[in-house]
């Protein structure tokens, strides 16, 4: 498919070298599941699950972050499809694989959670939480902090479209909106159409989830989170808004789910869905601000990084079994009741 | 001296002006009422949540999250089950985060029956709250322990749940808090709000002191050799009066004040049963399964060979809820009664 004439001409709306620079963190991020869906085949992993498909939304969020540990930089409440975001951050591939492949250098979880289950301190990441959309009513703290701390900064959370039936999607907007007493918070939506296997018909009477924001004078809108230059020029918007007002804003992202919904659902490639990095490069290609060969260049790169990561994780220890008492208490007091 | 509700006021006030708490809520817990049962009044940094015990829950943890101290409150513990797995996710982020992000939070909720509260105002929530795993869970018996466990929860780094014997809330203790005046009445002129428009009043706090009571360790109210009762929160002042009693007519009860339900001071029970030989657990929750059940399994497992009789828990009839009638709500919850007789039953045992 051609670029159409209007995204062409939002192509000048970026500097050029960042639209490389989100091109192969796309890639990167890509390659990079594509690399995990591989060693979960392989038997080397158990479960896996991710954000192939969210590049062209994640991506241009990870480098609007403003990325550091404490009150003085944003929070993130990501959830299990976040892999481009955090590539985008500068999380490098060995760190997810070690998570995929449970190592105890697993520099998330030390080999006890999932895949996509991220958490990385100093960037404010929040642990990915498995219980779907609690991040939502977690942020709100991380934002009340921001806010009485007198910082410009804010708290972005993100979730999936069928996740917006439970409560704390709820409480979120509830309490985020507040008279006087708003929160500097930005709540996304990557709305990809499916819960598992219900579909967006199957859970949602309104026609847009951005359109519930707006029963809490939330400002809102809903993007194309297939194209990454909307997804960048929006999500800076919105940031800026937030940052200037103190107040949340909402933006629903329509995103294709290119793998199904994890392993448990096959994860193998879903070719009529939207593929947001073919898309981007043909941009690039029609645009002439990339070469055919300068592309493959950058997907063998990866490629070759991948493979080299799962080779050293592979040889990395695995977690001590007497390590399951480390870290129920801070600074590893005991917990174990047999020593009490 | 201080009813339960003026020392949890005091320890919040040390704590934000000493302590660096920053926030303390809930559902009423702001001016003007300062929490239904007045624990709150007069605090600078209290305010009014929403109704959403879930957003209140995972508030604490987003805040706690940042580092920043934070003290919530469910107005009824009967309420804290629809966040029972927030409970879940702040007992379990520092473990699943290998140890990278701690939250010290503190949660506070009145719990238990004895004020006639009827199926919905009379819960427990001890036995639940020992499989919180990752909390630190704690209950006093008196105003003093309020404030000292309350101090030590802020100030310890996991998130630790302060239950509060909504039945004791108003009863004085017999000690006073560190700074606390001797006059009863002028504490009460200081730090109780005004009944009507109090868009004006400000309390005025009493100089009062750090002091902290060891989360993780109980106290000997009663000493004595014949039997081991312990218990917390509420009946552990029924326990007291059954010991004085029985004092009278020279039989010697040991009573034990955990305190903490978790971590919980074995070494304290561990000496008193094998001085005694004999021991009853006593709490309000329901008899299955009870905390006390995981007590008595240990005492099996480790001093079985020092018991001179079997060791046996009372708890509340496991029943879906505590009635309002008066003969309802008596023979559900444990009464006197019922825990003097088994007491003599377990010392007249003959091994
Ligand atoms: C509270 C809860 N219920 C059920 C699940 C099981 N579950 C995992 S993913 C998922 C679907 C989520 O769909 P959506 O929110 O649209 O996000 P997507 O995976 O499509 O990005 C479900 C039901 C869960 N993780 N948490």
């Amino acid at each position: 498919m051609a670029a159409s004439k209007k995204s062409t001409s939002k192509l000048k709306n970026l500097p050029p070298a960042l639209m490389i620079q989100i091109h192969e963190l796309m890639v990167k991020s890509r390659v990079l599941e594509e690399r995990l869906i591989k060693i979960y085949r392989a038997g080397e992993s158990y479960f896996w699950i991710g954000g192939p498909g969210e590049e062209a939304w994640g991506v241009p969020l990870g480098l609007l972050v403003q990325k550091g540990q404490g009150l003085k930089y944003d929070y993130l409440h990501l959830h299990y499809r976040c892999t481009p975001t955090l590539t985008a951050m500068g999380m490098e591939m060995k760190e997810a694989i070690r998570l995929m492949m449970n190592r105890a250098t697993d520099p998330s979880t030390g080999g006890r959670n999932f895949s996509g289950h991220y958490c990385f301190p100093k960037w404010n990441v929040a642990p990915v939480t498995s219980p779907i959309e609690v991040q939502y009513s977690i942020s709100l703290g991380t934002a009340h902090a921001q806010k009485k701390a007198g910082t410009k900064r804010i708290s972005i959370v993100s979730g999936g479209d069928a996740g917006t039936a439970e409560g704390d999607f709820a409480s979120c907007l509830i309490w985020a909106s507040r008279k006087n007493q708003e929160l500097p918070l930005l709540i996304t939506v990557q709305n990809n159409r499916w819960g598992i296997s219900t579909n967006f018909e199957g859970q949602h009477g309104e026609s847009q989830i951005a359109d519930r924001a707006k029963a809490f004078n939330i400002r809102s809108r809903v993007v194309n989170g297939n194209d990454p230059i909307e997804s960048y020029l929006a999500l800076k918007e919105e940031m800026d808004y937030i940052r200037s007002t103190g107040k949340p804003s909402f933006i629903e992202a329509q995103v294709s789910r290119l793998y199904g919904h994890s392993s448990a659902s096959g994860a193998n490639f879903i070719a009529n869905e939207i593929d947001c990095i073919k898309e981007f490069e043909k941009k690039l290609l029609d645009a002439g601000m990339i070469s055919k060969k300068e592309i493959s260049h950058i997907w063998k790169k990866y490629e070759e990084e991948g493979v080299a990561m799962a080779e050293e994780a592979r040889s990395e220890a695995a977690p001590r079994a007497e390590s399951i008492w480390d870290h129920v208490y801070a600074n590893n007091e005991n917990s174990d009741w047999r020593k009490f | 001296m201080a009813n339960m509700a003026q020392a949890i006021r005091m320890a919040l006030h040390y704590a934000e002006k000493n302590l660096e708490l920053k926030d303390v809520f809930g559902q009423d817990v702001g001016a003007p009422l300062g929490g239904v049962f007045t624990a709150t009044q007069g605090l600078k940094t209290a305010w009014n949540a929403p109704l959403d015990e879930r957003g209140i829950i995972s508030m604490a943890m987003g805040i706690a999250m940042t580092g920043s101290r934070c003290v919530a409150e469910i107005q009824f513990c009967d309420y804290i089950f629809n966040t029972m797995d927030l409970l879940k996710i702040a007992g379990n982020t520092l473990w699943c985060t290998n140890g990278q992000y701690n939250l010290p939070m503190v949660v506070m909720t009145p719990v238990g029956a004895g004020i006639r509260g009827s199926i919905y105002h009379s819960h427990s929530f001890d036995s639940w709250a020992s499989r919180l795993q990752g909390w630190k869970v704690v209950m006093p018996s008196n105003p003093l322990d309020a404030y000292g466990l309350l101090l030590s929860a802020i100030k310890d780094p996991n998130p630790v749940l302060f239950l509060k014997p909504k039945a004791l809330m108003r009863v004085r203790g017999e000690e006073l808090i560190p700074g606390e005046p001797t006059s009863e009445k002028e504490l009460k002129a200081m730090i109780d709000a005004p009944i009507g428009d109090r868009s004006k009043w400000k309390p005025q706090w009493p100089q009062v002191k750090d002091y902290e009571v060891p989360i993780g360790k109980g106290k000997i109210t009663r000493s004595g050799e014949r039997l081991t009762l312990v218990s917390y929160g509420r009946h552990l002042l029924l326990c007291n009066e059954i010991a004085d009693e029985l004092k009278q007519e020279n039989i010697s009860i040991e009573v034990i004040d955990l305190r903490s339900i978790y971590p919980y001071d074995w070494q304290m029970v561990k000496e008193s049963v094998v001085k005694t030989g004999r021991v009853l657990f006593v709490n309000e929750d329901t008899e299955v399964t009870n905390f006390g059940e995981h007590l008595v399994y240990r005492v099996v497992q480790e001093l079985f060979y020092h018991l001179l009789a079997r060791p046996r828990v009372i708890a509340a009839k496991n029943v879906p809820g505590i009635g309002l009638h008066p003969n309802l709500e008596d023979a559900t919850v444990p009464q006197k009664s019922e825990i003097k007789n088994t007491l003599l039953e377990i010392i007249n045992e003959i091994p």
